[in-house]
């Protein structure tokens, strides 16, 4: 039997990626990574900044995604995300900037908490990816 | 009787205003294509975004604590009503068809004795708003310097709407915008987002059981405030291809308009070029014969 499932990630202006062939994909849930394989039960869960991993036949893609809800149904994961960058479109003038970007929104004092761990996690994500 | 030289300087301008609404027609047409993909690629979203939270909000199961902005405020006293046009003016009656479904509305709020607050979204609409409705505009924005439509853009717009809706500033809103059916059909839409309009759940809700992570509540509090953006963002591309649809049908047939003018004035030019001819022959010939 085959282990494959599909994955459509989709941002406000097109759809980004689809591929029928994944095998497992690593998703940033609020809660903590969740790695998703087939068969997985009906999930609704929303994103934290992190990585998405996908695996598939045809090799390994790493997203960074800053937001975004997963839904997981009938072997079909939905991805709907504002912000997603290609890993490999990245550079370090790019991930300096959001990283300088984020630092002085978490040094504002009125953010909520649930913001600032937002923002703490953009900041270990980004300053691990430097 | 207009002179042969009137009606020359008339054909040459009338000439000249035909070329520029052909090439506002062609350039109309080129947008169009790009505004009617760009809105087929955003429907992806909107419409998950749709099903997930009718899935969620079908799931609910405490309807009293349910987030605000999907239950409402329990009232119906102010109305607060985004109406998106465009920015630019020469393209038919897009943009007085939405004003006119939105005035229609108004009315109908004003005889029910609830308070009227607008949102205008692009230059047009405030306009033509302003003369009657000045008092109650509370905002007007305008994306005039975005190239295209951008979903930084909504979210703005949608950030506006949720401070306003927690400082209970408002009970309902509504968004007005056309729709996109074909080139010559644009339909004028009224649309509640706020509190979301959940008709459409009991065909659509599913037996699945989702398991959620953090619980329901959560989400969708974090999701609605999403939504609100994502379907304001949907309105504004729907918007930007009927727009440039209206303004292609209205310039082609300005430009058609512009053609059966040129038609008639070179007839009548031809008719008095040939009169005048006719009777300076005539004056010669009876010159010729009194000798």
């Amino acid at each position: 039997m085959s282990e494959e499932f599909k994955i459509e990630i989709v941002n406000p202006e097109k759809s980004f990626l689809s591929k029928e062939d994944v095998t497992e994909v690593v998703v940033p849930a609020f809660e903590g990574e969740m790695g998703i394989l087939k068969d997985h039960i009906s999930i609704i869960s929303f994103l934290k900044p992190g990585i998405i991993k996908i695996f598939s036949k045809s090799g390994e893609e790493h997203y960074y995604v800053e937001d975004g809800i997963v839904e997981f149904k009938n072997n079909n994961l939905s991805v709907l995300t504002s912000s997603i960058f290609d890993i490999k479109d990245f550079d370090k003038d790019k991930i300096s900037e959001l990283l300088t970007q984020a630092e002085e929104y978490s040094k504002n004092s009125e953010i909520t908490d649930q913001n600032k761990y937002l923002v703490d996690q953009k900041i270990d994500v980004l300053k691990t990816l430097n | 009787m207009a002179t042969l030289d009137d009606l020359k300087k008339r054909i040459a301008s009338v000439k000249s205003t035909q070329k520029i609404t052909k090439a506002m027609k062609m350039v109309a047409a080129a947008k169009l294509r790009k505004a009617q993909e760009n809105a087929e690629k955003g429907r992806p979203y909107s419409e998950k975004m749709n099903n997930i939270i009718l899935n969620l909000s079908s799931g609910i199961s405490d309807k009293e604590n349910a987030p605000k902005l999907l239950s409402g405020t329990g009232e119906e006293k102010i109305h607060l009503c985004i109406v998106l046009t465009s920015d630019r003016g020469l393209c038919g009656g897009f943009n007085s068809n939405i004003i006119k479904k939105a005035k229609a509305y108004f009315k109908k709020i004003s005889e029910e004795g609830k308070i009227l607050k607008i949102i205008t979204v692009g230059s047009k609409g405030y306009d033509q708003l302003k003369r009657v409705y000045k008092d109650s505009i509370i905002e007007k924005i305008s994306f005039k310097d975005s190239k295209t439509i951008n979903y930084l853009d909504a979210e703005k717009v949608g950030k506006l709407i949720i401070e306003n809706f927690e400082k209970k500033e408002f009970d309902v809103c509504t968004i007005f915008y056309n729709k996109f059916k074909n080139v010559i059909t644009q339909i004028p839409q009224e649309q509640q987002i706020i509190p979301l309009k959940t008709s459409e759940v009991e065909e659509n809700s599913s037996e699945d059981n989702y398991e959620f992570e953090p619980d329901e509540d959560e989400i969708l509090s974090n999701l609605l405030p999403k939504n609100i953006s994502t379907q304001i963002f949907k309105a504004m591309l729907e918007n930007s291809a009927s727009e440039q649809g209206s303004r292609m049908s209205a310039m082609d047939s300005a430009t058609r308009n512009a053609g059966e003018m040129v038609d008639k004035l070179t007839i009548e030019y031809n008719r008095s070029r040939q009169a005048a001819i006719t009777k300076e022959l005539i004056e010669i010939i009876s010159g010729a014969e009194s000798l």
